[in-house]
């Protein structure tokens, strides 16, 4: 049998990835894709917590859920706001968005 | 090495390739690629956690609207990026050092956790976790406020996207 | 079972015991049996596919008063062949600056996305696949998968066209999941179940008898998905070439094609499964082999009804499609649902205050929803009638005009119109 020992790893991983990701990428649309990794490495921990140590309740499936309409809620308004900049702009650089540092 | 354990070895690997092909990656449209395949395998991991309903949804979800959302965003901001262009910061040791440490730190925190080795029991009457989990979502004592305010949370999300994202008309 | 009744639950269980008696472990020896059926199934798809194109385009042909292929064999029934030696035998033309991966990969992910949907089909009550308890969103799910490789291929042809193209293509295809989804709701509502197979046992009375406009709403979205007429603005061969196959040629061609085709008989078999009842019909119970034999005649009725639509409509716009979508399926199919969930609920509230014995309850049940579906039919009639295009107010007839040749215009009034200078 799995020990849930890996499945954390496993998460841990992932989320470090992700982090990675989100610290390291210049493009916007690439640093989403970091948040979404680190967000799906977040619905593996809470689905193999529900599994291994809660399965008679159902919290960590309902919380698992959540994490999923805010994640899709969050990649569709991260690329509106995008591509809304991309035809200001003309520019997807993290660091070319820089009109509210002073 | 049971079935299990060989199928959970493969995937994962699969998966964290994938996960850092995503991340390095020159050409943003392969990045999506390998997001995709790394969806799925985090998608098969919910088969193997016996919560077969998260894995359709992550299908659904996920690789059906998410990753095509973001393979029209990258073919509609295409011409800025080339791909010879550096893709990463100029501080990525950085990153990196802090993404190590993060998970030096939590693996130390989970390996001093005595609750690790827990085996996993035995589901009772699995075929009504999609029933209990529909009811827990909308009854009053239990989770319909988070339901409801992510549901509020989508139409905003909705509302908000077509409008930025729309073309102004004049 | 014996194997005249159940042919294919007894060579799975033979091929079972022998690979026990040959030593091989329990787990391993379920792995390879699963395996050598989804061979099997994904065989008997595309071995399916080679009869259906040949039935469509005889079809085709005799709808439109001519013969169809008749030349290769009794009937043209062996034509799908040397189409396939054909195909087989093309030159592959990848064009220059197509990024490789991805051009070749995109007809797999169209061809598999079909194929993956006969997994959760039931054939019988003993055949299928895998009986998932999710099996209605995983075919939602497979369908997204359709989506990806469209726009795959839309984008590694290195062709604006081709990009348009699958921009429009996938604008349809997941707009119409929308409808589609919602109208899957409403079986899942009425049979308490999501897994397909548990669907088929829970339909006593069929669910297209229950809820017709669900069935039809399914039936539409499920049609556009497909992309075929009349919704078949994704291959119009004669405006957009052929979109986002333009590019593609020989085989690859070949399997957009043939995945085109199974995915039409795909909906067919499940419109088949989810509305009318699957395999069930007189005898399928004890005979196995009777349910397969009844839930193809519902498959090739409900195809056979599919191609009569493609051959008999004219194309949509992709205008009027997204406007049939957005403004007319999805709030019926949404009305659709949240009145059938109270009136089912409503129904057993009452039951214990009405007595009706225990073999006309599922009747009983059918003729209220029934009744509900042919209520929000006539309401619908009334709104739409609201649409119609009123004819113009006449307000004056068209007076005729004479020259002279002195240039003397002279006008000459018509019976019942107002005169001139009055």
């Amino acid at each position: 049998m799995i020990p849930l020992a890996w499945y954390l790893i496993f998460a841990a991983v992932l989320f470090c990835i992700g982090l990675y990701g989100v610290l390291v990428r210049k493009n916007a649309i690439a640093i989403l894709m970091g948040i979404e990794l680190m967000l799906n490495s977040v619905n593996i921990n809470l689905i193999a917590f529900w599994r291994y140590r809660s399965s008679q309740g159902i919290a960590g499936q309902a919380f698992a859920i959540i994490v999923f309409a805010i994640a899709a809620a969050e990649v569709a308004v991260g690329l509106a706001l995008i591509i809304s900049i991309y035809r200001r702009r003309n520019s997807i650089i993290a660091e070319d968005m820089n009109m509210m540092k002073w | 090495m049971t079935p299990e354990q060989i199928i959970f070895i493969i995937v994962a690997v699969v998966t964290l390739t994938a996960a850092l092909s995503v991340v390095t990656s020159r050409n943003l449209i392969h990045s999506a690629l390998w997001l995709i395949l790394a969806l799925f395998g985090v998608a098969i991991f919910y088969v193997l956690l016996d919560a077969g309903f998260f894995a359709v949804i992550q299908v659904i979800i996920y690789i059906g609207a998410i990753a095509i959302l973001f393979i029209f965003a990258a073919m509609l901001t295409r011409r800025v990026m080339q791909d010879s262009d550096p893709q990463t910061n100029s501080t990525w040791w950085l990153g990196a050092l802090i993404a190590g440490l993060l998970f030096a730190g939590l693996a130390l925190v989970l390996t001093n956790w005595p609750g690790l080795s827990t085996p996993a029991s035995p589901l009772a009457g699995d075929s009504e976790k999609i029933r209990q989990l529909g009811l827990a979502l909308v009854s009053p004592d239990h989770y319909v406020l988070p339901f409801e305010l992510a549901s509020i949370l989508l139409v905003a999300g909705m509302i908000g996207a077509i409008y930025v994202a729309g073309e102004k008309k004049r | 079972m014996n194997f005249l009744s159940d042919p294919i639950t007894f060579i799975g269980s033979w091929l079972t015991n022998l690979l026990l008696g040959w030593g091989l472990s329990q787990a391993l020896v379920n792995t390879i049996v699963k395996f050598i059926g989804a061979g099997l199934v994904g065989t008997f798809g595309f071995a399916l596919v080679i009869f259906t194109i040949w039935l469509e385009r005889k079809l085709y042909g005799r709808i439109q008063d001519r013969l169809g292929p008749n030349r290769v064999g009794p009937y043209g029934i062996f034509q799908t062949f040397p189409d396939m030696i054909k195909i087989f035998t093309k030159e592959y033309i990848t064009p220059d600056g197509a990024d490789k991966v991805i051009y070749n990969l995109a007809p797999i992910l169209s061809v598999s996305a079909v194929l993956l949907a006969w997994a959760v089909i039931p054939f019988a009550h003993t055949i299928v696949g895998t009986d998932v308890n999710v099996g209605v969103l995983y075919i939602v799910a497979v369908g997204g998968i359709g989506s990806l490789g469209i726009i795959l291929a839309g984008f590694a042809s290195n062709n604006k066209y081709s990009l348009l193209g699958a921009f429009r293509a996938v604008a349809q295809v997941v707009s119409y999941e929308v409808p589609m989804v919602l109208a899957l709701l409403v079986p899942v509502l009425l049979g308490r179940t999501m897994g397909v197979n548990s669907l088929v046992n829970a339909q006593s009375v069929w669910f297209i008898v229950m809820s017709p406009i669900a069935a039809f709403i399914f039936f539409t979205s499920v049609i556009a998905e497909t992309g075929r007429a009349p919704f078949d603005l994704l291959e119009a061969e004669s405006e957009i070439v052929a979109g986002y196959q333009t590019e593609y040629s020989g085989l690859k061609f070949g399997m957009f094609y043939v995945g085109e085709f199974l995915h039409a008989f795909t909906i067919s078999a499940l419109t088949a499964t989810l509305f009318l009842g699957g395999w069930r019909g007189p005898f399928a119970q004890q005979v196995p082999i009777l349910g397969v034999a009844w839930f193809f005649i519902k498959a090739f009725i409900v195809y056979f009804v599919v191609v009569l639509i493609r051959i008999s409509m004219p194309r949509l716009r992709i205008d009027q499609m997204l406007n049939f979508n957005w403004k007319f399926l999805t709030p019926l199919a949404l009305i659709l649902l949240v009145v059938t969930a109270v009136v089912d609920k409503l129904f057993y509230l009452a039951i214990p205050s009405v007595t009706i014995s225990a073999a006309y309850l599922p009747w009983a049940r059918a003729g209220i929803h029934l009744l509900v579906n042919l209520v929000i039919l006539l309401v619908l009639i009334q709104i739409l009638k609201g649409y119609q295009i009123k004819s113009r107010v006449v307000v004056a007839q068209p007076r005729a005009v004479v020259i002279t040749p002195l240039a003397e215009v002279k006008t000459v009034p018509q019976e019942g119109s107002k005169a001139y200078d009055s």
